[in-house]
């Protein structure tokens, strides 16, 4: 249908549509966002459950990291076993500078993210020229290093105890992030605020350049694409976002301790793209929810968590062969494509 | 003018391409042609940057392209299509079409905009024509025909508006009649397009019937070049490749 249309239309008329075309996909991109952040917003004036409202912040933690790590594994064919260590350096580099620092919290957000940036840069630099495996177990490495530099440093980070004695959370623009309410209007606004950028990562031309290195690197090269950079700069700009993830749990448990850059964090991230696909943006939004989910109701059903948490990955993994927006999707267009015959 | 100039390059202790001297003149259209192991895929390797010479100058309009990388010598006007249909399976025809030119326009890395760009429009369009592609525009890369494929894969060179074309092997597995189909619609696009051709070709009956140049390797070495009547009567080319099969086959 739309092959038909395309070919009908002639090339005089289309040069403009094509623009419009994308203008209209970023338009209803925003006000599906919106939408999203009304609803979120309007939830605690609809239940009153406090434990509600920290699961959806848990979400926009778990949500971002989840869903800049998609950018990598499900746009870019970059495997990270190590995107964990950007969830930590954000939360720790946060924390350290509120307690520390006394900067404000905007001041410390950005600052934060700038030095996640620069650590990505300086690893990535590193690992983004290795293939497949090799990139996988020296990011895994690297998490390990950052990991045990945490531990180590005890003057500095507190070591295994974390950082104790909470996070300042001094009034911004009137936005007091003690206040539990404050905190979740926050909350869900980085996360609307980093999917929308990020979804317009992936619709921009760049988000083809990585759609064509992850099909076929090689031949992406013979197209003029520094496939190295590219790759590079995905990585730093997946890190920045799984920083903002790590600051909003930082913010939510006013702390950071070393589990949030352990290997089992990235782990919880691949999960996540493996329980929600990674076909399409919001799979691994709908991978946080579930996996969240689970979590809080079998740990309140069971102490063998890790075992239903396995049975669960195995049924999607052997089962479906597909995260569960892959699945929903595939089973949409066929249906489609059935009453179309 | 693509000059190639003492071209060499070793495995171990094969020479795959030995002190390679060749000339293609602007708008050619040239036949490379050897035995399995001659050492033309390796030749094309060596001109796109897939591999690195040993020694020895690839110069496009006086500029030296030897040891650089493959983005750049392609930015510098030498494309190529490959022996497998090298494409991206994900994407459709049209979106192949569209990144590509957004690539070779220097947008590869455009954040801020949303894809397609309006100005990449019109030159995949163009690809897309040349190529009877058009109406296969909304189609997976992956669910063309292995013909399609190839073609997608010389789309993918010719939308980058190269000065050279390098085409390996374009009719690999083709049957007889899609060989043909194939080999006009290059020679087609050599005749609209005004650009250098280079192919490998194992179909003799195609080389001579459409190829002005020929060049014939034989273990990495130049064995002979030349138009196809001089390539005929080549008494060091009929020995070791065309051969005494050949030898009985003009005789009927």
């Amino acid at each position: 249908m739309t092959e038909l249309r395309a070919v009908q239309t002639g090339r005089s008329l289309s040069v403009p549509r094509v623009e419009t075309r994308s203008q209209r996909s970023r338009s209803l991109d925003v006000l599906v966002a919106l939408t999203a952040f009304v609803v979120l917003a309007l939830l605690p004036s609809l239940f009153g459950s406090k434990a509600l409202l920290d699961f959806v912040i848990r979400c926009s933690a778990f949500g971002l990291f989840a869903t800049s790590l998609n950018l990598l594994v499900g746009y870019t064919g970059m495997i990270s076993f190590g995107h964990g260590m950007f969830f930590g350096i954000g939360a720790y580099s946060f924390g350290l500078l509120m307690q520390r620092a006394g900067v404000s919290i905007p001041v410390a957000f950005v600052a934060a993210l700038l030095i996640t940036a620069i650590a990505a840069a300086i690893i990535g630099a590193i690992c983004v020229r290795l293939k497949a495996i090799y990139f996988a177990f020296v990011t895994l490495a690297f998490q390990m290093l950052i990991h045990s530099t945490i531990l180590a440093w005890a003057s500095l980070t507190g070591g295994d105890q974390g950082l104790r004695g909470g996070i300042p959370r001094p009034v911004f623009l009137g936005v007091d992030l003690s206040n539990h309410l404050h905190l979740y209007v926050t909350s869900c606004a980085l996360l609307v605020l980093g999917l929308l950028l990020m979804r317009q990562i992936a619709q921009s031309p760049f988000g083809y350049t990585l759609r064509m290195i992850r099909d076929n690197a090689n031949r992406a090269s013979f197209v003029g694409i520094d496939v190295w950079r590219a790759k590079l700069m995905v990585f730093v700009l997946a890190a920045v976002f799984a920083s903002a993830g790590g600051i909003v749990m930082a913010l939510f448990v006013s702390g950071a301790y070393p589990e949030f850059a352990y290997w089992t964090i990235s782990g919880e991230g691949i999960f996540i793209n493996m329980l929600g696909g990674v076909t399409t943006f919001l799979g691994p939004m709908v991978g946080t929810v579930l996996l969240l989910t689970l979590n809080d109701t079998v740990t309140r059903l069971t102490d063998y968590y890790g075992i239903v948490l396995g049975i669960v990955i195995l049924f999607f993994a052997i089962g479906l062969r597909k995260g569960l927006m892959d699945f929903a999707v595939g089973w949409y267009t066929r249906r489609r494509e059935r009453e179309h015959c | 003018m693509l000059e190639i100039r003492g071209l060499s390059k070793s495995f171990g202790g094969v020479k795959a391409t030995d002190n390679v001297s060749l000339d293609f003149a602007d708008g050619s259209l040239t036949a490379v042609i050897g035995p399995n192991g001659a050492g033309k895929s390796t030749f094309f390797n060596l001109i796109t940057g897939a591999l690195k010479p040993d020694a020895g100058k690839i110069l496009l309009d006086g500029i030296d392209l030897a040891g650089r990388s493959p983005p750049d010598i392609v930015r510098c006007g030498i494309g190529r299509a490959f022996q497998v249909a090298s494409i991206f399976p994900s994407l459709t025809v049209q979106e192949t079409m569209l990144a590509a030119v957004g690539a070779n326009q220097g947008r590869a890395g455009v954040l801020y905009r949303r894809f397609p760009l309006a100005e990449t429009r019109d030159r995949a369009e163009h690809a897309m024509e040349l190529l009877g592609l058009a109406d296969r525009r909304g189609r997976t890369a992956a669910t063309l025909s292995h013909g399609d494929q190839k073609l997608l894969d010389i789309a993918l060179a010719l939308v980058l508006d190269p000065k050279v074309l390098l085409l390996d092997e374009p009719t690999a597995g083709m049957g007889t009649e899609e060989r043909w189909r194939m080999i006009d619609k290059i020679r087609e696009l050599w005749e609209k397009q005004n650009i250098t051709v280079v192919f490998i070709e194992h179909d003799m009956d195609i080389v001579f019937k459409i190829a002005p140049a020929i060049v014939v390797l034989c273990y990495g070495r130049v064995l002979a070049s030349g138009p196809p009547d001089q390539i005929r009567r080549n008494d060091a080319v009929i020995d070791a490749y065309l051969g005494t099969e050949y030898h009985t086959r003009t005789a009927i």
